[in-house]
């Protein structure tokens, strides 16, 4: 079996309306020092696959299918095996 | 006149869109359940508002996989009218068959309330029957309306004229004031390169009648028939 | 709270923490004939809590009026009560805290108060049309209250928004009273074919009984008996007794259990919300008399290792149980399958009166239904009037300046977070979905259609907290008058109510003496207007660090508008139209919000309620708006006249102005032996007023149906231009006031 951590963030160009709400709130509690927040998903995936290669290409292909919109999401996972 | 109204778990517009154009347009209105793989023999498909799959993951991703989703896409290929609603929009842009994506309002809040759209494009068989310029009184009600796509798709879909509604004044004036939830250059609805797929977030359903604060909605339905 | 075995004996401390007095404890084990084992105490503790059997309460609810010709199913007989409305449908409606969840996690605790006063609503077979919401916080100021109200909305919209039904406003207030310990109030109306009527009862010994919905988790556990305690401090720490809601599978849940109606196979439903499983089981049992049996290894879990105690006392949201008919099993497994969501036998019905509840082959509880739903302790607490009336209701009228200034006052007024445009609250709920909604947020009412018929259904909620904590009876009183008043301006007319009633902790003398006198006051207005009570719930421990909340029995109102082309909007419609008052003005700035926000006291008697003037307007209101020549009529409430008059300036399509000139016609009205103080005509809130307008051709019919049913009318002056002049006193452009009113709790909340 694998895990695999995958993050799923808005793209660089993508405005974020959330991630500029929660820095507002943050700097009237006087958290300052933040200065940029960018709001993403998170998702742990249990699988099961043959080799690292194939967890990784099946990893891909449910991000680029269903758990992220190529749009206006970019994501990274790390994989481990558990 | 022949409709479907596609019904997936959580779509709550459907039996709104289904009055709409039964009892107020006097079509014949048919609901197709998600899980169905034809469609009846219908002109007019309506991906209905609502929160299908709970709008879990993102608006509308989920539903894209429907298994009536095939026979959606093969009405649009046909070049028969599809018009997709708010969360219909949703479905519609993560299906692919119109371009770009939604975000979180620009207030990250719900918004519910009646908005002013100018009709921007009447070479459509949504809009053939109203006013170019016009300005429509319908509700919006969404927390995710905030359209946004890359420079390239933007320049196409001006270039041509396929964004067919704007967020504006009564007097058909684009400001930020006026935009509800901060989508790209004001865009309210959109129509694909073939011009038979639309997707809107304003309900127009909730606007087929003079009871219900404005009958302006009626337009797109008219241009229909 | 989670436990790998249950403890074998019952010690006195596991009874104390269970809330059970030693003499319940005694009465526990006269009932079964034995010591009840950990799992039973842990059902009789639910079952027994003030959250489920009324124990304090029940003695003095059985004061309120529940018969009435249009009654289907009265209070108390099922989860919400029926009122016919004619053509074959009816109407189900209750309104129900979620007060203390609220506090602790107001998104969650919101969402799932929603959640669960639908699933009252379709248990019944009804499809639930319309939400409304009694809200009250804390003053905006204080950060906490911003976090509760935010919570509050979002997860109210949350919850309703995703399900599609539209939440059509309600009322919000601000008090420092209800600083940390919110009100959270909702309620729900649905509509239903009389044929369609389902009942919550077991039935047919053999039938089976099926689980439906989520899965079972340790969520909300003991949440019945946790709002039944008051917060503290560690509240906090009780964190995981706040339940998480998951509107899309309610949804499903929902559009099933509709769907079930329509077939032979049903029997019985019920809800599970407060106490869960044990709740549903004993109570459809109870009322079918008869026994049930059920097998909780069966029941479908989110988590393992939980114990019997944990899957009976869970509170883990969108359940349902339901009684089939024996062989129609398949009917219910293909709707469950349709709609993706669990079905599963967990039992059947039973011969007797038990409630046997195995875990596999063996019997973790065995107790008489009726002895958990019909059998619970009932108390008579002692009440005492509190020591703060003698103070508070003293006020010294000479000693209160009158304003130098009455527009200042008006902005003042209309600036106030509880008199404002709560549009930034409703705007975050989906008001519209179904497309029925005919009067959207902001108008006396919510009012929408009955498609199929010419009817509409008005609604509204009210209650004044000062005013009950000044003097819980008139103010109990003047709840009702008010709701009543609210729902006949739109011309419908008030056919019953139900409450939702908010009290502090009722072991304390002071507190289930202002209960008392609250509920005879509402019982006083319900019978003098002929609106039964159909149900509703009673929140009592509600008490932060300082003190208990002002008493606030919420009312919601439900009338029936014969033609729905007959209603009457609450905002000035056109220029030209003549407006009048309805109504008399007293001496009446006791309890006023004037008297709040402008001179800083919360003190003297409240406007006192004159039951025959309350039911001779709302005849006349009934009438004229049937006659159609009412062009538009709006209570006036907090604020009195002069707010009352701007309202009617906001109209959302287009402001509207006045010019009201015949005040001097209202002075002499004060009572002969004192003169009406000019505050008091402009700010006091006399009852059983409203303001009116109607077409010029209209002058002499208005008056004639005012003086048919002896209302005293004045005319006041003439609606147009864009500004509100009253008399010389107040001369105002309206989009300023209207900006003052429409953004204050925005800009609040923004802040």
């Amino acid at each position: 079996m694998y895990k695999a951590t995958i993050n799923v963030t808005l793209k660089k160009s993508v405005l974020d309306p959330q991630g500029k709400t929660v820095l507002h709130a943050l700097g009237t509690l006087g958290f300052e020092e933040a200065k940029d927040i960018r709001v993403g998903k998170f998702f742990e995936v249990t699988l099961d696959a043959a080799s690292p290669e194939k967890a990784e290409s099946r990893i891909r292909d449910m991000c680029d299918r269903l758990l992220t919109n190529p749009v206006i999401e970019d994501y990274s996972f790390d994989l481990k095996k558990s | 006149m022949k409709a479907a109204v596609i019904v997936f778990p959580g779509s709550n517009c459907d039996t709104d869109c289904a009055h709409a154009l039964s009892d107020i347009m006097k079509m014949r209105v048919e609901f197709v359940w998600h899980k169905e793989s034809t469609l009846p023999d219908v002109d007019l498909v309506v991906l209905p508002g609502g929160f299908s799959y709970g709008d879990y993951l993102r608006t509308g991703a989920i539903a894209r996989f429907s298994p009536v989703m095939q026979a959606v896409a093969k009405h649009a290929d046909d070049g028969r009218p599809l018009i997709g609603i708010c969360n219909g929009f949703q479905v519609l842009l993560e299906a692919g068959l119109l371009p770009g994506a939604m975000l979180r309002n620009r207030s990250i809040s719900f918004v519910c309330k009646h908005v002013w759209v100018r009709v921007e494009d009447t070479d459509t068989v949504f809009t053939r029957k109203i006013d170019k310029g016009a300005t429509l009184s319908i509700p919006i009600a969404h927390g995710e309306g905030n359209y946004t796509c890359d420079d390239d798709t933007f320049n196409r879909l001006q270039d041509e004229s396929r964004i067919v509604f704007r967020y504006a004044s009564k007097n058909g004036e684009t400001d930020d004031q006026h935009n509800p939830n901060g989508s790209r250059d004001h865009i309210a609805g959109i129509i694909n390169e073939k011009r038979n797929v639309l997707g809107m977030m304003p309900h127009p359903e909730r606007a087929s009648e003079t009871i219900l604060s404005s009958p302006d909605g009626r337009g797109i339905w008219e241009s229909l028939l | 709270m989670t436990m790998t075995a249950l403890p074998k004996k019952i010690t006195p401390e596991m009874i104390a923490s269970h809330g059970i007095t030693t003499e319940e404890y005694q009465k526990i084990c006269d009932i079964l004939g034995r010591e009840p084992n950990f799992t039973e105490l842990g059902i009789f503790s639910v079952m027994w809590s003030e959250h489920c059997s009324y124990k304090n309460s029940k003695l003095v609810l059985k004061l309120f009026p529940t018969e009435g010709p249009h009654l289907l199913v009265k209070a108390g007989e099922e989860n919400a009560g029926i009122v016919d409305i004619g053509d074959g449908l009816a109407i189900c409606f209750k309104i129900e805290s979620h007060n203390h969840p609220s506090a602790i996690e107001p998104f969650q605790g919101a969402a799932t108060g929603v959640g669960g006063i639908l699933r009252d609503i379709f248990t019944m077979g009804a499809r639930p049309v319309l939400l409304m919401n009694s809200l009250r916080f804390g003053l905006l100021d204080n950060a906490q209250s911003r976090r509760l109200v935010s919570g509050v909305v979002q997860g109210i919209g949350h919850y309703g928004n995703c399900i599609g039904v539209p939440t059509i406003g309600g009322e919000v207030a601000f008090h420092e009273s209800y600083e940390g310990n919110p009100l959270v109030n909702a309620m729900a109306l649905g509509i239903v074919k009389t044929t369609d009527i389902v009942k919550g009862k077991a039935a047919g010994v053999g039938n089976p009984v099926y689980y439906v919905g989520a899965a079972t988790g340790r969520d909300g556990l003991g949440g019945a008996a946790f709002a039944s305690k008051e917060l503290s401090e560690e509240s906090t720490a009780d964190r995981p007794a706040v339940q998480v809601g998951d509107p899309f599978l309610e949804k499903l849940l929902m559009e099933a259990c509709l769907e079930l109606i329509h077939t032979d196979a049903l029997v019985g439903m019920q809800d599970m919300g407060a106490a869960g499983l044990t709740c549903s089981t004993c109570e459809t049992a109870a009322r079918g008399n008869t026994g049930i049996e059920i097998d909780i290894a069966k029941v479908p879990r989110r988590e393992t290792g939980m114990t019997s105690y944990e899957v009976m006392l869970s509170e883990s949201q969108e359940r349902m149980l339901i009684i089939a008919q024996k062989g129609k099993e398949k009917t219910i497994d293909d709707i469950f399958e349709k709609w993706d969501l669990h079905a599963v036998k967990i039992g059947h019905v039973a011969e007797g009166s038990g409630m046997l509840v195995k875990d596999g082959d063996q019997v973790v509880a065995d107790i008489p239904a009726k002895a958990l739903v019909d059998e619970g302790p009932i108390y008579k607490r002692e009440k005492e009037k509190p020591a703060y009336l003698r103070e508070a209701q003293q006020l010294d009228l000479k000693s209160i300046a009158e304003p130098a200034d009455y527009g200042k006052v008006l902005k003042q007024l209309l600036a106030h977070p509880t008199i404002a445009s709560k549009q930034w609250v409703w705007e975050q709920y989906d008001h519209m979905v179904r497309t029925d909604t005919v009067f959207y947020p902001g108008h006396d009412a919510a009012l929408i259609r009955v498609k199929g018929t010419k009817k509409g259904i008005a609604v509204s909620t009210d209650c004044n907290g000062l005013y009950c904590y000044l003097d819980p009876h008139e103010g109990g009183k003047i709840a009702v008058a008010e709701a009543a008043r609210n729902v006949a301006c739109t011309g419908a007319v008030p056919l019953a109510i139900t409450n939702c009633l908010n009290f502090g902790n009722p072991m304390k003398p002071d507190v289930f003496w202002q209960f008392y006198e609250a509920v005879t006051g509402m019982v006083a207005a319900c019978k003098a207007l002929d609106t039964p009570v159909t149900g509703g719930n009673v929140s009592l421990y509600n008490e932060n660090p300082a003190g208990a909340i002002f008493p606030t029995p919420t009312v919601g109102m439900v009338g029936l508008l014969d033609d729905i082309e007959k209603r009457v909007p609450s905002f000035f419609q056109r220029d030209g139209d003549l407006i009048f008052l309805a109504g008399d003005t007293f001496n009446e700035i006791g309890g006023s919000h004037y008297l709040m926000a402008v001179h800083g006291l919360q003190r003297g008697l409240p406007p006192r309620l004159n039951l025959e003037s309350a039911v001779a307007l709302q005849k006349f209101l009934i009438e004229s708006a049937a006659l159609g020549i009412t062009a538009s009529c709006h209570d006036t409430a907090e604020g009195g006249l002069a707010v009352a008059l701007a309202e009617c300036c906001f109209n959302p399509a287009s402001f509207m102005g006045a010019r009201v000139d015949s005040l001097d016609l209202l002075r002499p009205s004060a009572s002969s032996n004192e003169t009406l103080r000019e505050d008091a005509l402009f700010f006091g809130e006399s009852q059983s007023r409203v303001v009116l307008s109607v077409r010029p051709k209209s002058k002499e019919g208005i008056i004639r149906v005012a003086q048919k049913h002896g209302v005293p009318i004045y005319p006041l002056g003439t609606v147009g231009g864009t500004r509100l002049v009253i008399d010389d006193k107040i001369d105002v452009e309206v989009p300023e006031i209207a900006d003052i009113f429409n953004n204050v709790i925005r800009k609040k909340m923004e802040q």
